[in-house]
């Protein structure tokens, strides 16, 4: 028996040390910590228990089976966060470069089986140099089984990715099927062809950080969601993310005990709207003063930034906010803003979370770029997730509504449940201008004509009350007040039920 | 008495003028241009009048505007606070020849002391010690050098019509004396119109201190006292207090005998300011006289126990002082704080911008003077003064003490501020010294603004304010590392006491402070001591207290090991960019892509405050991409090109 304690502790000890000291050494230097440290920063102390500790790999070519590392490159199990359970696969570099390997693979099918048993998030920090080539297509079916489970668990539990290293070829695939992926700056990237191929195809010169850096990702391509300055800072605030969301579909995020009022006043907002109609302000002050205690988890802050999504609290219970932001480009909709929303919008509907949109939007923006990107189909994405979403749906409409644009924001005739307008809201077809030029082509020649029909179509449109008179909006609203109104349409609407009618599946324009 | 009467201003003067009026039950008109259409004053009057758009010279400065709208609202007399119009005798010319009173002295006696030469001339007349110099105009340079010699360095070169610091230069010997005239005369005329210098003798850290003097129409003249506002910035008062640290009752009695003599050779009928420098003797020189309410009056006020706008007001209606000099006493100290929207870590730029919070202080003598709200603008077309801030208290250590305080209970958020400098000032050990001079800030702060390289007293207030917001957003942990500004410190809890790695004593400190409040009141060993604090990611809360700003990160003991045991990142390499050093308008970019460009050479306009800041090349160098347009609005360190 003692015999048996000891070769425990020694396998274990083996598993613990990963690819050794020299390993642990070269990680560091690059400004990454291990698996493990990882899961240490993750998790709640002393909550990790490891599953698969003493899994190995069964490839015999090349040489690797003299080379075994009890646990195969990836450390999982489960632990908790604040006391919420989640299943975690963390794979280490320092083994096998954290090569996927079928056993690796395996490693981390059987933890999202469980997840999915269960409803309980699966977060994987990935750091991996790609399947693992001695062991051929045992490696690359190892990913596909990944990838189906990645499918089947979309919409059931939520699936977080933090990449933390190399994450290259297939490898990409597992991470942009998950519902959210964190970088860390400088020492992780994305992509399906690394420079070396780059420049042997297309001859463009690119560096690995340029190419798919976390800045990249979180900047121009919208890949990823949000970069961290380093290893630690990235759990920490994956930590604070995983607060805000529910474990499953089966399940709403745990409302927590909220010390701020939800009848808090906020006279500010009544002057957050500028006199001036063209003047931006930024939509990011009316939610940081309206949810609780200022706490937005803002996603996708440095892409799209013409369109806010992000998780907040009010009155103690998750909410996802969309929002309009005026101080990029007039807050219009484009290609990226649309797909950013959309996506997080579905997000919030998969997992009972109700959704806030604030809305000032002057239309889509026009051009070119924007109609050869194929915005048609893009903006549809974003019509097509709010028309189709069933969760509890808020809107408050703070200034432009125009055209095609207001219709999509989440308006009431997309089964918006509460909508509600601040004064100071113009919901229109156009802005007045424009609309004059269309409706009184005849006296364009006549500035005082089209000025006086100008001021006459603001005085009849640049106003929240026509769409009030026919139901449209349910109410117009103190700015000040806006928390509590809020506040009292989600508690009505907490129990809500409503169901689209059954279905294989949508046919959301992709 | 007046019925109703018009404050030609805005902000908070025109709101203390109002606070009196209402008091004395008398109707207010408000005047406000298109800018400041939702403005505090405008709110607060009784009735408002649109006068013109935003640019002073269009609506505040225009007499015959503000003579309409007292025709059109019935308002009697017209207060009007202090800038602007307060001290042009043409306006109050004009309100006479309308029948309007002008709530202030006679247009006599505002043109007598609005120039330089010739108020000193009066002065000296009246028997006023003035500063060695020569008061006459000098033709040129030579004539200049000839005359310096004369006093003997160092001097003072003045502008006969300047203020605000604005074509002033010293000059030690007659090289700085050649180039200082020139500049003081090129500055003199563009800025006003004007280019008269004069020459004095310049006294070296000098105080700035001021008698408050009040005059009626029957003869009776007294002075309430003197300021000390010797703590400036650029000539701009930031620091004012009452009495001063400085005075004995012997000079101060010899000051307020020459002020009074001085503002009865004019005749003056109202509130006014006689200002000195005072050297290190105890030798005071009379400066100039502002014929008008200070900026600083509430220091004055609070010691005197009276208010002076009622009395400019009961003065203007023909009412007779109500008190001789005898009966004036003086009751404790006071000191006032000048709250700007401007950046002290970056050279005191203007700033601009929305109040997203503000939270003025209350409490047991604070008073807070103040044209703004949460949520109104700070633009560029005015002042950029927030508030301020006055402290009363029965002693000048206890008044220090409650403008720390208060200082620490004052937060403002949406825009750059110098409340955590005004709290490194009153914290200083040279301020409650009383060590004062006009060099003070130039001497204590001579790289800027910034915070303390060590570890100082209010940094182990931070570090257990940061550990009992970490205990109220996290987990109970009993030990926690806090990275202040990086710099690591072990702070352990035990039964309600807070220890921290330093060596010192345990602290026992609780707060009732609840995540989303900007103010974390420390309860701590029986005293008290109020942070401000905001949250930002990864467990990092921005914290300021005492005039120290920092950054706190809250860590587990390991977590801040495993951080620490990484490679510090090199921060990214911006020596290539030029980035924008305030937000503003980039009006224009001078070079092009590909452009050689030598050290020294403009590149970029960038225009905030409507003034044009010309951004120039440090190195020589090509630029390689230009990456903002003309026409943009730059947020601060915006990258606007790149070199190659």
């Amino acid at each position: 028996m003692n015999d048996i304690l000891h070769r425990l502790e020694e396998k274990r000890a083996a598993a613990r040390a990963g690819g050794g000291r020299r390993r642990i050494e070269a990680q560091h230097k690059r400004g990454k910590l291990t698996a493990r440290e990882r899961l240490e920063i993750l998790l709640d102390p002393g909550s990790f228990e490891e599953w698969d500790m003493f899994v190995e790999h069964r490839s015999h070519d090349f040489g690797i089976d003299e080379q075994k590392i009890p646990g195969d490159g990836v450390v999982t199990g489960y632990g908790t966060i604040n006391g919420r359970l989640v299943f975690v696969f963390s794979q280490d570099f320092t083994v096998f470069g954290g090569s996927l390997s079928e056993a690796h693979a395996e490693k981390i099918c059987k933890v999202m089986d469980q997840a999915m048993n269960v409803g309980a998030p699966v977060i994987g920090l990935n750091d991996s140099g790609g399947a693992r080539i001695q062991e051929g297509v045992a490696s690359l079916a190892g990913y596909a089984e990944v990838f189906e489970r990645n499918v089947l668990a979309s919409g059931v539990i939520p699936q977080v990715s933090l990449i933390m290293g190399p994450c290259a070829g297939g490898a990409v695939y597992s991470p942009a099927m998950t519902d959210f992926i964190f970088m860390v700056k400088d020492s992780s990237y994305m992509f399906v062809t690394g420079p070396e191929v780059v420049k042997t195809v297309t001859h463009e010169t690119v560096t690995q950080e340029e190419l798919g850096g976390a800045v990249t990702h979180t900047t121009r391509s919208g890949v990823a969601d949000l970069a961290f300055e380093n290893d630690v800072e990235a759990l920490l605030e994956l930590r604070r993310f995983v607060d805000f969301l529910p474990s499953s579909n089966r399940a709403a995020a745990p409302p927590q005990q909220c010390r701020d009022p939800a009848d808090r006043a906020e006279p500010s907002l009544d002057t957050l709207i500028p006199a001036n109609p063209n003047k931006p302000y930024d939509m990011k002050e009316l939610i940081e003063k309206i949810v609780d205690y200022g706490d937005f988890f803002e996603i996708q802050s440095n892409f799209a930034r013409n369109i806010l999504v992000g998780f907040a609290r009010m009155a103690g219970t998750t909410i996802g906010i969309v929002a309009n932001q005026p101080m990029v480009l007039a807050g219009c909709l484009d290609i990226d803003s649309a797909r950013k929303a959309a996506r997080f919008v579905r997000f919030c509907d998969c997992f009972n979370i109700p959704i806030v949109t604030f809305v000032d939007v002057p239309g889509f923006l026009p051009g070119t770029a924007q109609e050869y990107g194929g915005i048609i189909k893009h903006g549809a994405k974003l019509l097509f997730a709010f028309a189709e979403a069933t969760v509890p749906k808020v809107t408050l409409i703070t200034r432009k509504a125009y055209g095609g644009a207001y219709d999509v924001m989440s308006s009431k005739h997309l089964r918006g449940d509460v909508n509600y307008a601040w004064p100071s809201a113009e919901i229109a077809v156009m802005g007045p201008k424009g609309a004059v030029e269309i409706i009184f082509r005849a006296d364009l020649g006549d500035a005082a004509a089209i000025e006086a029909r100008t001021e006459e179509y603001r005085e009849k449109f640049a106003n929240p009350f026509v769409a009030a008179s026919r139901g449209f909006i349910d109410d117009v609203i103190q700015p000040a007040t806006t928390r509590q109104r809020l506040c009292r349409a989600l508690a009505m609407l907490r129990d809500k039920r409503l169901a689209n009618p059954w279905k294989k599946h949508d046919n959301i324009p992709l | 008495m007046f019925k109703k009467i018009l404050i030609a201003n805005r902000g908070e003067i025109a709101c203390r003028v109002m606070r009196t009026a209402r008091r004395m039950g008398i109707a207010t008109v408000a005047v406000y241009s298109e800018a400041d259409a939702d403005a505090l004053h405008v709110r607060e009057a009784d009735e408002a009048v649109m006068i013109g758009p935003a640019a002073a010279t269009e609506s505040y400065l225009r007499a015959d505007r503000i003579v309409e709208a007292c025709k059109a609202t019935g308002a009697e007399a017209v207060h009007p606070g202090y800038g602007f119009l307060s001290e042009r005798p043409q306006f109050a010319t004009a309100l006479a020849e309308s029948g309007i009173v002008f709530i202030g002295p006679g247009p006599a006696a505002i043109a007598a002391m609005g120039d330089k030469i010739e108020s000193k001339k009066l002065a000296h007349a009246a028997g006023v010690s003035t500063v060695p110099g020569h008061l006459g105009i000098i033709a040129d340079a030579d004539k200049a050098r000839d005359i310096a010699r004369l006093i003997g360095y160092p001097v003072m070169i003045k502008a006969s019509a300047g203020g605000g610091g604005k074509g002033m230069r010293i000059a030690h010997d007659d090289a700085e004396l050649r180039d200082g005239f020139r500049a003081a005369a090129g500055e003199a005329k563009s800025s006003f119109g004007d280019d008269r210098i004069f020459l004095e003798k310049y006294i070296e850290r000098p105080r700035h201190i001021e008698i408050q003097v009040l005059g009626d129409t029957h003869g009776n003249i007294v002075h309430l006292g003197e300021r000390e506002c010797s703590i400036q910035r650029r000539h701009q008062k930031v620091i004012e207090e009452a009495p001063s640290p400085f005075l004995d009752e012997a000079t101060r009695a010899a000051m307020g005998a020459e002020a009074v003599a001085l503002a009865k050779a004019v005749d003056y009928c109202s509130a006014g300011t006689v200002e000195f420098i005072v050297d290190r003797n105890k030798n005071f020189y009379f400066l100039e006289m502002n014929t008008r309410l200070q900026v600083e009056h509430p220091v004055t006020e609070m010691v005197a126990g009276l208010d002076l706008v009622e009395w400019m007001i009961r003065i203007a209606a023909g009412e007779k002082l109500g008190f001789a000099q005898a009966d004036i006493r003086r009751r404790g100290w006071a000191i006032e704080a000048r709250v700007y929207a401007e950046d002290p870590e970056r050279g005191f730029l203007p700033a601009v911008g929305r109040l997203v919070r503000y939270r003025p202080p209350a409490g047991d003598g604070v008073r807070v003077d103040s044209g703004v709200y949460e949520g109104a603008e700070i633009t560029l077309y005015y002042d950029p003064m927030i508030a301020k801030l006055a402290v009363g208290g029965g002693d000048r250590g206890m008044a220090i003490d409650r403008l720390k305080d208060a200082l620490d209970g004052f937060f403002v958020s949406g825009l750059r501020h110098n409340i955590a400098f005004l709290s490194a000032i009153a914290g200083s050990e040279r301020f409650r010294a009383g060590d004062l001079s006009t060099d003070f800030i130039a001497e204590e702060f001579p790289g800027g603004f910034a915070p303390p390289a060590s570890f100082t007293a209010a940094d182990r207030i931070l570090l257990i304010a940061a550990a009992i917001a970490d205990a109220a957003t996290g987990t109970g942990a009993a030990d926690r590392v806090v990275l202040l500004d990086g710099a690591p410190h072990r702070v352990s809890w035990r039964e309600g006491a807070y220890t921290i790695d330093d060596g010192g004593d345990a602290v026992c400190a609780a707060s009732d402070w609840r995540p989303g409040q900007n103010l974390l009141r420390l309860r701590l060993d029986g005293r008290t001591a109020t942070v401000q604090i905001e949250a930002l990611p990864a467990r990092t809360f921005r914290l300021a207290h005492g005039g120290v700003v920092r950054r706190a990160q809250v860590l587990s003991p390991r977590a801040a090991e495993l951080l620490l045991a990484m490679p510090a990142k090199k921060p990214a390499d911006t020596s290539r960019l030029v980035l924008s050093p305030m937000p503003g308008l980039l009006t224009s970019i001078i070079v092009g892509e590909g452009q050689e460009v030598k050290a020294g050479e403009p590149l970029a306009i960038v225009e905030a405050m409507k003034m044009e800041n010309v951004l120039r090349a440090e190195r020589d160098g090509r630029v390689a991409k230009l990456c903002a347009h003309n026409g943009d609005s730059l947020t601060v360190d915006q990258v606007i090109l790149e070199f190659e």
